[in-house]
């Protein structure tokens, strides 16, 4: 395959950037997304040009790493990271446009990278559980029902990539905070700290710049992980539950 | 308890849901009532002098019209203060466009933030048409609505801003009824089907209901 590039190149997170446009031929079908970037970066390095900055790690889907607003949609056509991302999901001579995350919260830092420590900071505030370290407890000790499991699951899905900050026309990181609380909220083992989960991660969350919720959907439609929409109804749920019982405080 | 809701963007939310429903109660309320019109003019204006006497004895003349009209300005002025501090936020969270754009989101969810502009701008212009009468067409004659809305409404141009509004208010009501019941944490996956159809449902009796009236004048059913 033989593919027209236009990449966001930016030197620094101060310097201005633009779409810069590359010819890339010799491309398999095969081939995953990263390993066609890849394969512009070694032609650039030969040619004594500075290769595109891009995050990557496992390349298996897990882990959050890779980003890339791929023709407009966060990790491209297919519902998938990136990396798992393949050259059959597009055309001979297709022309690509590929851009980092935008929002004010992730700013970026070189061509392709943005700095997303602001969801570090989100979990900082509340993303955790207050558990005895040591070994794994017996799995009869709580019981979690069926359905919360599941409930759980399906939330604890999120790697934490920043699609749906990438993909919100408010820039709103709702989805992945969102994820986080019913995760967590609805397990008995998150049960201690399910009010001050929510106000405090909330709290963070507009500390750091994101916008709101409008009920858009593209969050949902970008992420990779299949977070619901109605995982913000939750966290909204929560928010005012743990408000309520605040002010009675 | 009021500090946290203000100060976060998900209980500034949480004012723009509570006056949004408080709006949509009574924009039903008052669609019924426009109705009236068509059952001539005595039904109409004695359904708009009964609205100066609702409560009596215990309410003087005009008290509760009066309680309606300040609850609608705080929820008005509640909806409109976070609506535009919410944006002022969203688009200050997104500075940078993307330079391959594509088109999203349905019709009504984009135009929310122009869709409700127009709205208020239209609640100014109907108040000083219909209410004080400062901007009617011809005589304004207080207490004779049945002849102020044909007035109105003979008028090319008091047709096209209320029916412009009016289909703006179907657009604003599809997405917000929707996203009200969202943002109260009353939406699952099993509701979501009905939340829709009653949004949808609710955008068209009210759209449909305002705009029998100034077309009932146009075709001559009210004159």
């Amino acid at each position: 395959m033989k593919l027209t590039l236009r990449v966001w190149r930016q030197r620094n997170a101060d310097a201005e950037g633009a779409m810069s446009t590359y010819e890339v031929d010799g491309i398999s079908s095969d081939m995953s997304f990263l390993e066609m970037l890849d394969t512009l970066n070694e032609e650039l390095i030969l040619n004594g040009e500075d290769p595109v900055a891009f995050d990557h790690d496992c390349r298996e889907g897990i882990c959050g790493a890779c980003s890339l607003v791929i023709n407009g949609d966060a990790h491209g056509p297919e519902r998938t990271t990136t990396c798992q991302l393949h050259m059959r999901s597009f055309k001979d001579g297709d022309t690509i446009d590929i851009e980092p995350w935008r929002a004010s919260a992730f700013p970026v830092i070189k061509d392709l990278v943005v700095d997303r420590s602001a969801f570090d900071r989100i979990i900082q505030a509340g993303g955790y559980i207050t558990a005895p370290t040591g070994a794994a407890p017996e799995a009869h000790a709580t019981p979690v029902p069926k359905p919360d499991a599941d409930f759980a699951f399906e939330h604890a899905e999120c790697i934490g990539c920043g699609a749906c900050v990438a993909a919100c026309p408010n820039g709103a990181a709702m989805l992945f905070t969102s994820a986080k609380v019913s995760h967590l909220n609805v397990l008995p083992q998150g049960a201690p700290e399910r009010e001050t989960r929510v106000l405090d991660m909330v709290a963070q969350m507009d500390e750091e710049g994101f916008g709101g919720c409008t009920l858009t959907g593209e969050c949902a439609t970008a992420c990779p992980k299949g977070i619901p929409l109605m995982s913000i109804t939750n966290m909204n749920k929560e928010w005012l539950r743990a408000t309520r019982k605040a002010g009675k405080r | 308890m009021a500090r946290t809701m203000w100060d976060s963007s998900v209980g500034k939310k949480t004012v723009m849901a509570v006056s949004g429903l408080i709006m949509l109660l009574y924009l039903v309320v008052h669609m019924f009532g426009n109705l009236k019109i068509f059952f001539g003019a005595g039904d109409f204006n004695h359904y708009a002098h009964w609205l100066r006497t609702i409560g009596e004895p215990v309410m003087h003349y005009e008290w509760t019209l009066w309680v309606i009209r300040v609850v609608l300005v705080v929820a008005v002025v509640a909806h409109a203060v976070s609506a535009y501090q919410l944006s002022r936020r969203d688009l200050r969270a997104r500075p940078n466009k993307y330079v391959h754009k594509k088109p999203r989101a349905s019709y009504a969810t984009r135009t929310m933030r122009w869709g409700g502009i127009i709205l208020a701008l239209f609640i100014v212009w109907h108040i000083l048409d219909l209410t004080t009468g400062t901007l009617h067409p011809g005589g304004f004659q207080e207490g004779r609505p049945y002849q102020n809305v044909v007035d109105t409404f003979s008028t090319w141009y008091g047709n096209v801003i209320y029916i412009v509004a009016m289909l703006a208010v179907g657009l604003h009501v599809r997405h917000g009824f929707w996203s009200a019941a969202q943002t109260l944490g009353v939406g699952s996956r099993t509701r979501d089907r009905a939340l829709k159809t009653v949004a949808n449902v609710l955008a068209l009796l009210l759209t449909a209901g305002f705009i029998a009236v100034p077309v009932g004048v146009m075709t001559g059913v009210v004159s």
